[in-house]
């Protein structure tokens, strides 16, 4: 059984060293980054971090006292091996507090080549259960694994109690399908896939536009969603599309929703989940610093009263406006059923 | 920000004036904000692209290409631009001042974008990559720039 962890990390996304920066003022515990290449699951042009504004992100956040993750969360081909060596021998050079792994074959190579380099285990490498997750901490010495979105807290606390290895846990953001390092949906309609490619939906395939019919996302040209006057839209995925389906036009996989587990912290500080990650590298800094600003806030208020903590309106109300989709949920968290 | 529109009266009376001087100004008021950063290279895959920004309560679209010294103004024309943005005056400052993200706008239909979402996504994070000095753009709001100038007036 773990002990109650003091820490509960706060992790915002930086798609940029101005979100970087305004995710260390806002009040992040630590800032997860990628590189400018596929070697992460956010590759998109003019997203990211080149070696020198990656550099002046390490000395930002560290002269305040706070953390920099890299994430390597997509799955080297044999043609491009090196790159994520390299990824993982920069990330080694900068002084980077951790990597973001899900590929085993980088973990070995993480562990035998920068021993002294601190592992986490990717929500790429879909680890669900205890022994997974033991195994990587064996095998490469894995310090702390980010749990898939389908475990119940039910299940989170079970495998816990099974586990030496921090559990990281998100918090907010985007959902998808929650198949995660295994989804290939986008290979279907594009050949690229998030898991080797770095995304779900390559820009280049994506299209835009306004019809008579209202305005229509396509993906490579297969026709994703088609939005009336005053619908909210989603990202062009496949998995948030609105497809023909024996006669009935509904989202077939998902709807677009965020995840948001506010109400829950009280609940996952006495698990003692070491880390609540917010989703977005691809958004603006305008996003970072709303969401961190709330998340900063709330923790602190849970960490001062855990048993009054009451989720503020306005927290909710800022949450809500960045949300895709506009509309959240607790998620796999808070069903009774497993 | 007190929500504010541009009165209908005035957009019919904008969208009405010749287009090509707004997109002249414009290009020069965004290649001084870029300042040498125009000059990236990052900006390579818009060059020669025909790209158009719509202030859609203000009736005014601005056309522009880029070439290696930045924005270049251009005449509207027929063809479908390669990318279009669409969004209210206030939106757009809203962005300008990074006091919303595009995809929260774009989520609520308040930014639209069509045509090649490479070129769009390229431009959005290419502008949040920048550590601009804060564009202070609220010093161009009409109290501020009146507030100026009877200051001056009046020295």
């Amino acid at each position: 059984m773990q002990p109650e962890t003091k820490k509960f990390e706060l992790v915002c996304p930086a798609g940029s060293l101005p979100a970087l920066k305004t995710a260390v003022d806002n009040g992040a515990d630590c800032v997860y980054m990628g590189f400018r290449d596929d070697t992460n699951a956010r590759n998109f042009t003019g997203l990211n971090f080149d070696l020198a504004n990656a550099k002046e992100g390490v000395r930002y956040a560290h002269a305040k006292g706070r953390k920099t993750l890299l994430a390597l969360n997509t799955y080297p081909q044999t043609s491009g091996w090196q790159r994520w060596t390299s990824a993982i021998d920069n990330a080694a050079e900068l002084g980077m507090d951790a990597v973001i792994l899900a590929d085993p074959g980088l973990m070995q190579y993480a562990a035998k080549t920068h021993p002294g380099l601190r592992l986490h285990l990717s929500v790429q490498g879909s680890a669900t259960n205890y022994e997974a997750i033991n195994f990587y901490h064996e095998h490469f010495g894995i310090q702390r694994a980010v749990v898939p979105r389908v475990l119940a807290l039910a299940q989170v606390e079970q495998l816990m109690s099974k586990t030496q290895v921090e559990i990281e846990l998100f918090g907010f953001g985007g959902l998808c399908v929650m198949v995660e390092g295994r989804c290939a949906l986008s290979s279907y309609a594009t050949g690229d896939s998030p898991n080797t490619c770095g995304v779900c939906s390559p820009p280049k395939a994506v299209r835009w536009q306004e019809t008579p019919q209202g305005l229509e996302s396509r993906l490579n040209g297969i026709l994703i969603d088609r939005y009336g006057k005053d619908e909210n839209t989603g990202y062009p995925t496949l998995c948030k599309g609105r497809f023909d389906v024996a006669g009935e036009t509904y989202y077939a996989i998902e709807e677009p929703t965020s995840l948001n587990t506010l109400e829950l912290l009280p609940e996952l500080m006495r698990m003692g989940v070491a880390a609540i990650k917010i989703e977005g590298r691809q958004r603006s800094p305008a996003y970072v610093a709303q969401v961190t600003k709330v998340w900063r806030e709330a923790i602190d208020a849970c960490r001062r009263n855990r048993e009054q903590f009451a989720v503020k309106p306005a927290w909710m109300n800022e949450l809500g406006k960045v949300s895709e989709g506009q509309q959240q949920t607790l998620g796999a968290y808070y069903r009774p059923w497993k | 920000m007190r929500p504010f529109f541009i009165p209908q009266p005035i957009s019919a009376i904008l969208s009405k004036l010749p287009q090509y001087p707004h997109s002249l100004i414009f290009s020069r008021a965004i290649n001084l904000a870029l300042g040498a950063k125009r000059l990236d290279p990052v900006w390579q895959p818009l060059h020669g692209k025909q790209v158009s920004v719509r202030v859609r309560d203000a009736g005014v679209t601005f056309h522009f290409t880029f070439d290696q010294n930045g924005l270049v103004a251009r005449q509207a024309s027929a063809a479908e631009p390669d990318l279009s943005i669409s969004a209210s005056a206030q939106d757009f400052l809203l962005l300008a001042l990074r006091k919303e993200d595009p995809d929260t706008l774009f989520f609520s239909r308040r930014l639209v974008m069509e045509g090649d979402t490479e070129l769009g996504l390229l431009v959005k994070n290419t502008l949040d990559s920048m550590e601009l000095p804060p564009l202070d753009f609220s010093n161009l709001l009409p109290a501020q720039v009146f507030g100026k100038l009877r200051m001056r007036l009046l020295a």
